[in-house]
């Protein structure tokens, strides 16, 4: 709009706009700190404020790089739209990333510097190698149980009768927060002891003891409350796996699946041959989401047991670490480790992704 | 050229919006000191708010706020109390994050001392009225308020409420009812144990799971034995870290308590039920119709987690953990919430001078559950017989000291002392294990 002006003219009116988008941004800013008594008013005016004066100075820094001679052009667009972002993605996490390297070969109070003492302790420390194994039986059993229920449940449950019903009951839990579904499973789990006097309220000590068996101290039998836990994550997130697995799914033409049957090939051929090859890349992403997500895994664990009973995790080890024992060159370095751990599968995720959107 | 028209005309719009509700600010600033009436002594602060944060919740919370309101209202300062089961965890990120509330109320002194350590904290020496402060405390809470900081010596906190920890509370009907007696000395205790599982019950009930601080109850119970059977010498050298968890003063303390909670029958669900028991939860089995507990050791806030229409005196009451052994005396444990400042303003300082004085607890006092260590509380506060007899324990004490696990740094006092103890009485880790781990876990 600003291109019918005159050059000389045009450069007038974009350096009067811009001293305006600072001035508006900065006086903005003043005024919200002294509108603190007023929280109301401060709501409103930071929203309206806050939207317009980004979306003024987008369109400000949108007209100079147009006016930019042509070569640039494309360039400046690109650094004014992208740039913020970047310097956003830079400040808050890659700067964060950087400091945390910095403070894992420092000491507990990030003074002095103490070498690889830190990580030494992260694949030394017995409390570090339960949690190492623990992760291990997380991404191992919880994802492949995750993946391979939600892989079923679709393609049973495709174009049956009751196929919404079905899959609206499993998809539900992920409505539920991991806190909330802690305490939901802590009454499935619990136990209230042996010996005189003592009824038991747990649902699976319910079923045990209706089958004539004992109960259990679910969440204290070693090696096997791990699994215990998974169980809850699977219950979370097949639902996740489910709805993706089930639109490529139906993705596949059906002209595939009505060629092979017309070859002769039954269902069990037909989903080894034709289905799981079809939605493969889906299936690598769900397992690498999942994945990373078991990696990371920490609300279950912390809720139901608080890491005790051998059921630590690298993540809940790193919260301990930094924020309960205040050891932040040990936190930090468990961080890192956790990163290194995660990229790659990050990465490969990322490109299955990139893959996939090309093919469509 | 219609749409730079358009465009100049918002901006003008809008700097006229913005200089205008300037004006209005400048024209409301002077107008504040007018209001100011020249007998209203708190003129400075009314309005103001002071945030804090701290482990109160439940009962806690309600009987915390009712005590400091008549204060919040002569004062007009709005005291807002954040309380987290998480606490321990979520005020290191809001410490460490630079954003501290500006009191904190910390049950552990431990935790206090290492943020005095990293300079977090504010000096009162410095800011409050002292000659106040001192002469409402005994030497011992004072003592326990000086930490290290990169500045010397501060005075990091002043105590509110504290509790007695020595205390076996039983249900005082049924109780009596049965023919027990209250035993005097630990061959008493033994004695009445042996009773009541002869009569068919367990005599204690134990829960020790506290979410994210899981194992605390257990550590309380180790320090009570080894006030019990060693040296108050080696207690302060144990809470020091210079005597081992590893050594025979220790694995005897531990030994006394698992005689009574591993035992077969002696605790109400077993060993494993336990650390699966919430420790608020645990007393309540003593309140059914018939009992199916009868002993529950615990400090006197427990009495908040009792059912709800319960008097204390009549329907429980509590007796002194006889000493195992009578060279050592009449210790007791004990522990309190100390309240750190972390932001020097007027009214933060008002109101930690406040928290300095008997008046600060005084509803709380007479809600019950609380002992006030301020030497300016009246006994007559103490609506109930039970709070009164908690007092006059701690005053006939031969010795006090304070919960060894909240004096202890961080990664033992909130960590691996509480995690290897669950471990331990869960049945997953032997005691030797337990125990090096503790030593290992121990700061350099």
């Amino acid at each position: 709009m600003l291109e019918d002006l005159k050059p000389s003219w045009r450069y007038v009116a974009l350096t009067v706009l811009l001293a305006l988008t600072a001035f508006i941004l900065f006086g903005g800013f003043l005024l919200l700190q002294n509108l603190q008594n007023a929280k109301v008013l401060m709501t409103f005016f930071a929203v309206v404020w806050g939207l317009g004066s980004v979306a003024l100075l987008y369109f400000v820094l949108n007209q100079i790089a147009q006016s930019m001679p042509r070569r640039i052009r494309s360039v400046a667009v690109a650094l004014v739209f992208a740039g913020p972002a970047v310097a956003f993605l830079l400040w808050a996490l890659v700067l964060p990333t950087l400091r945390s390297l910095a403070l894992s070969f420092m000491d507990a109070a990030g003074r002095d510097f103490v070498f690889f003492k830190n990580y030494k302790f992260a694949f030394t420390d017995p409390i570090m190698l339960e949690s190492f194994r623990n992760n291990l039986l997380w991404i191992v059993f919880g994802t492949s149980a995750c993946v391979t229920l939600g892989l079923v449940i679709s393609v049973l449950a495709d174009k049956s009768r009751f196929e919404k019903v079905i899959k609206s009951l499993i998809f539900m839990p992920m409505a539920i927060s991991f806190v909330g579904a802690g305490v939901i499973w802590k009454f499935i789990y619990a136990y209230k002891g042996e010996g005189v006097n003592v009824a038991e309220i747990g649902l699976l000590n319910a079923i045990v003891t209706a089958f004539g068996g004992e109960p259990q101290a679910w969440l204290l039998v070693p090696f096997w409350n791990n699994f215990f836990l998974i169980v809850i994550m699977v219950w979370l997130q097949t639902g996740y796996a489910m709805v993706i697995i089930s639109a490529a799914i139906k993705g596949i033409p059906e002209s595939i699946n009505e060629a092979a049957r017309v070859d002769g090939a039954g269902p069990v051929r037909i989903f080894f041959n034709i289905t799981i090859p079809s939605i493969m890349p889906t299936i690598v992403t769900v397992t690498t989401t999942i994945l990373i997500f078991s990696l990371k895994l920490f609300d279950i664990v912390r809720v139901m047991t608080g890491g005790n009973y051998g059921t630590n995790v690298i993540a809940n080890e790193f919260y301990l670490q930094q924020f309960t024992y205040n050891n932040s060159g040990r936190a930090s370095a468990i961080a890192i480790i956790l990163l290194v751990v995660i990229v790659p599968v990050l990465i490969y995720n990322l490109k299955q992704f990139r893959a996939r959107s090309v093919l469509k | 050229m219609k749409k730079i028209m358009f465009l100049i005309m918002i901006a003008g719009l809008l700097m006229a919006f913005t200089s205008c509700s300037k004006s209005e600010e400048a024209a409301s600033t002077p107008a504040a000191p007018e209001q100011t009436a020249a007998d209203d002594p708190y003129a400075e602060v009314r309005g103001k708010v002071v945030t804090m944060a701290g482990p109160f919740t439940d009962n806690d919370a309600i009987k915390f706020e009712q005590s400091i309101k008549s204060f919040e209202e002569e004062t007009g300062i709005d005291i807002q109390y954040e309380g987290s089961k998480e606490f321990e965890a979520s005020i290191s990120i809001r410490v460490e994050g630079g954003n501290p509330p500006d009191i904190v109320d910390f049950p552990q002194p431990g935790l206090l001392e290492t943020f005095a350590g990293k300079g977090y904290v504010i000096d009162l020496n410095k800011v409050l009225d002292m000659d106040k402060v001192r002469s409402n405390y005994i030497q011992s809470w004072l003592d326990m308020a000086t930490m290290d900081s990169p500045d010397g010596p501060i005075m990091a906190g002043v105590w509110g409420r504290v509790n007695g920890k020595s205390l076996v509370w039983y249900n005082k009907k049924a109780f009596d009812e049965a023919g027990y007696e209250v035993p005097e000395t630990w061959e008493e205790l033994v004695e009445l144990q042996n009773t009541i599982l002869a009569d068919g019950d367990s005599p204690w009930a134990v829960g020790i799971e506290s979410g994210a601080a899981t194992g605390w109850p257990a550590t309380d119970w180790v320090e009570e034995m080894m006030l019990r059977t060693t040296s108050l010498e080696n207690y302060d050298r144990w809470v020091a870290g210079e005597l081992k968890f590893d050594s025979p003063e220790v694995r005897k303390a531990i030994q006394t308590m698992a005689d009574i909670w591993f035992a077969d029958g002696m605790v109400h669900g077993g060993r494993r039920s336990i650390a699966t028991t919430s420790f608020g939860d645990a007393p309540k089995v003593m309140f059914e119709d018939p009992p199916k507990a009868w002993l529950h050791k615990q400090g006197n806030f427990i009495t908040s987690f009792f059912p709800d229409n319960l008097t204390a005196g009549e329907d429980y009451d509590f007796f002194y953990l006889p000493s195992v052994d009578p060279q050592y005396g009449r210790p007791v444990l004990v522990a309190g919430d100390i309240y750190a400042m972390f932001d020097d303003r007027p009214e933060v300082r008002m109101v930690m001078q406040y928290f300095a004085t008997g008046a600060s607890v005084e509803g709380w006092v007479r809600a019950g559950g609380a002992i006030s260590p301020h030497k300016d509380s009246d006994l007559s506060w103490y609506s109930n017989i039970v709070d009164r007899k908690v007092a006059e324990v701690i005053q006939n004490a031969t010795s006090v000291r304070f919960d060894g696990s909240d004096l202890m740094p961080g990664a033992v006092g909130a960590g691996s002392f509480w995690k290897e103890m669950t471990a331990y009485v869960s049945g997953s880790k032997s005691l030797d294990a337990a125990l090096k781990a503790i030593d290992a876990s121990w700061p350099n």
